[in-house]
């Protein structure tokens, strides 16, 4: 594997490495100094054209862990009105001594054009609309921790798919590794084709509450016109919204999972993001270990 | 002026293709036929076009040539140059300039500067409307005596209905056609690529079919009830082909074109790192599109072949797929893409691409058969040559084709009898 970009043509063989490594990943950063010297005299360059403090400070985390150096861009706006094309960018990133790119960016493809310009390898940390595969494996790794497997396991993915990277990974990621995935949204925040997606879909919540392994909420996405297509926020809530009374009609077996940030109150109550089976945080820390081992993946490193 | 014999030439007649020589003196066509009398051959080179097909030069009904205002991606002379090395006698130049050509005195600078570089004739396109706007309409009778024939607000649509209508009936009272951008902006307002599958996976917003659809339609509606000709540019829907149709069959006076890279490509060539050469407006769409255009075609449906030709310099293009310009160059490849995947009667590519175009423009030197007295305005065709473009003499490369095999090559483009392009250079 030469970069991440995207989660759709990883398969199961693929997957079950990175989140393997993860596991170790994951003792190391239990430990009583939880770092390793693998990474040593490495710079990792934290590319990001678009706002993010969770997923900057996860993947510094993971390559300090790691005892590489990091470098952070921040750059918001297009690369057009700035007069710089974004090939130039990333030709002075590299310059500067990035030997691996973790790239953010507002638009689709961002992250795979940069790969075809860079001799260093390139980990998507979110193009646009397209893809997330990091969130996908943290989202994975946390599910195979509470359910031993991913086969077999029901998972419904609850709000607006259509401006949704998180969904886009999850939706090949979790169906190469076994499990069955709905789709939970209005025609409006679905995408316009569903062709070649291996999902089923419902329109309303209530149709899948019982009968899930995992629900897995996603915020409307107001910034890229997400809140323009459903009528008012409480009639989301009243076909979409994880509530406390719906929460408690799932099984007693059943997660609940979000990638943040969350709109409480919105697609999840506040009782249920505090509630013994909301697995947020978890996906949150097991975000640091599946970011240090696709980075020691991508270095062709190995862990001793 | 040119002393020539092309010798052993595929010649286009009214009857359909003859095997015979040209002998051009002084630029004037002076014999056509076979055993053409040796002692006449004096000063005069002799090219052999064995196997080649001789027509009228190709006529662009939608060349942008970007001049003035944007001459960093396109000038006239150097979209001169790639119009020549096409096979192209003519072009009729966009008015999405800066300032736009909506009035007389830039569409005569246009026009005038067309002239003294002297490779093809360039027509300027008017404007609709004041500014491309959308609001009020341009100065329409000062464009008309500037030359323009065609008047299109192209690169954007008119939108208003009632706007619409008045430029069809003064254009039409001019005796001009109005060329129409298809797209409805409430369907296309934020897409970058066709809605479908493809544009479903990469998250990319789409734009749908019905975007042109219901362009197509209306404006259809509005050529009937003003009982004045439109034309509709680049047609990418297999539905406004069937809307079209229809309105011929109707009796309603309907043109249209589509472009050699809506003939050739579909949204299957996007993925998330594609090279933006492949985005442009209206966007490739799917197979079945693909297919009804190429139908459309061959029923005489879609009347014309346009470039749309595009250039863009490559920081415009070195960004991801949403923040890219939209728009390819094409002059230089368009007969070789539409002989490639078409393969065309040679009575079929120069009416698609010189004959009609040329009538839809109004271009008395343009679109004529070769024949004794004319002046020499030709396009040699090698239907079988093979080659790759690797380089351009547009200013901008932005073009899907670099590196892909075509068969079919421009070998000559003779424009007003001088010689303008040989073997794909610049003569």
């Amino acid at each position: 594997m030469n970069h991440l970009l995207s989660t759709e043509y990883l398969s199961a063989t693929d997957l079950t490495r990175i989140l393997n490594m993860a596991d170790e990943m994951a003792e190391v950063l239990d430990r009583p100094i939880p770092k390793v010297p693998t990474l040593r005299g490495k710079t990792v360059g934290l590319v990001f054209f678009e706002n993010s403090t969770r997923t900057r400070l996860s993947f510094e985390r993971a390559a300090k862990a790691l005892s590489a150096d990091t470098m952070t861009f921040g750059s918001q706006g297009s690369s057009m009105t700035k007069g710089e094309s974004l090939r130039d960018t990333a030709l002075t990133l590299e310059a500067i001594g990035a030997d691996l790119m973790v790239v953010r960016h507002y638009a689709v493809g961002a992250a795979h054009r940069i790969s075809e310009w860079v001799d260093v390898p390139v980990i998507n940390a979110g193009d646009g609309t397209n893809q997330h595969p990091t969130q996908a494996l943290l989202d994975a790794l946390t599910l195979r921790q509470r359910f031993g497997k991913l086969d077999g396991l029901a998972v419904a993915i609850v709000g607006d798919i259509r401006h949704s990277r998180v969904a886009r990974s999850n939706v090949f990621a979790l169906n190469a590794l076994g499990a069955e995935v709905t789709l939970v949204a209005p025609a409006t925040l679905l995408p316009t084709s569903l062709e070649g997606w291996p999902v089923k879909v419902a329109y309303h919540i209530d149709e899948v509450v019982e009968d899930t392994d995992v629900m897995y909420l996603l915020r409307i996405q107001a910034e890229r016109g997400g809140d323009q297509v459903v009528p008012s926020l409480p009639e989301y809530v009243s076909r979409f919204g994880l509530t406390e009374q719906r929460y408690a009609r799932m099984s007693g077996d059943s997660v609940v999972l979000h990638p943040g940030p969350m709109n409480r109150g919105v697609e999840i109550a506040h009782g249920v993001a505090e509630a013994e089976r909301s697995l947020v945080l978890s996906q949150v820390r097991n975000g640091v270990a599946v970011r240090m081992a696709v980075m020691l993946t991508l270095f062709g490193a190995h862990h001793d | 002026m040119i002393d020539v014999l092309l010798a052993s030439g595929l010649v286009l007649t009214a009857g359909g293709m003859e095997a015979a020589d040209i002998l051009i003196r002084n630029g004037t066509i002076v014999a056509i036929g076979t055993d053409l009398p040796v002692e006449d051959l004096a000063g005069v080179e002799r090219i052999d076009v064995k196997g080649c097909w001789i027509g009228p030069g190709f006529v662009d009904l939608h060349t942008h040539l970007r001049e003035p205002g944007f001459e960093y991606k396109e000038d006239i002379e150097s979209g001169s140059r790639a119009a020549a090395r096409g096979g192209f006698t003519a072009v009729v130049a966009m008015p999405n300039t800066s300032p736009a050509m909506d009035s007389g005195h830039v569409a005569a600078l246009v026009a005038a500067r067309g002239s003294e570089v002297g490779l093809v004739e360039v027509q300027p396109a008017g404007a609709v409307s004041l500014g491309r706007q959308g609001s009020q309409l341009a100065h329409l009778d000062d464009l008309w005596d500037a030359g323009c024939r065609i008047f299109t607000d192209d690169g954007d649509p008119v939108s208003d209905a009632g706007l619409m209508r008045q430029a069809l009936e003064y254009i039409g009272d001019l005796g001009g056609i109005v060329s129409q951008h298809c797209e409805d902006r409430g369907l296309s307002r934020g897409g970058h690529m066709h809605e479908g599958a493809v544009s479903s996976v990469l998250g990319i917003r789409g734009i749908p079919h019905a975007s042109e659809d219901v362009m197509v339609a209306r404006d259809i509606r509005l050529a009937e009830m003003t009982g004045r000709r439109i034309h509709f540019q680049h047609l990418s829907s297999a539905r406004s082909v069937d809307l079209i149709a229809d309105a011929r069959a109707r009796g309603i006076a309907v043109t249209a074109e589509v472009t050699p890279h809506h003939l050739m490509f579909t949204d299957k060539e996007i993925e998330a790192g594609t090279d933006p050469s492949f985005k442009m407006h209206p966007p490739l769409r799917s197979e079945s599109d693909r297919q009804a255009l190429i139908a459309g075609l061959r029923k005489d449906v879609i009347d014309v072949i346009a470039t749309d030709h595009a250039p863009h310099v490559a920081a415009d293009k070195e960004v991801p797929f949403e923040e890219a310009a939209n728009g390819v160059i094409g002059l230089e490849t368009a007969a070789a893409v539409v002989n490639t995947v078409l393969q065309p009667e040679a009575s079929e590519l120069f009416a698609w691409m010189s004959i009609r175009p040329a009538q839809i423009a109004q271009m008395a030197h343009q679109g004529q058969l070769p024949s004794i007295g004319q002046e020499a305005n030709m396009v040699v065709f090698d239907p079988a040559a093979t080659w790759s473009p690797l380089s351009y003499v547009s200013k901008s490369t932005n073009s899907p084709y670099t590196g892909m095999t075509f068969t079919g090559r421009v070998l000559l483009t003779i424009s007003r009898g001088r010689l303008t392009s040989r073997n794909g250079e610049l003569a």
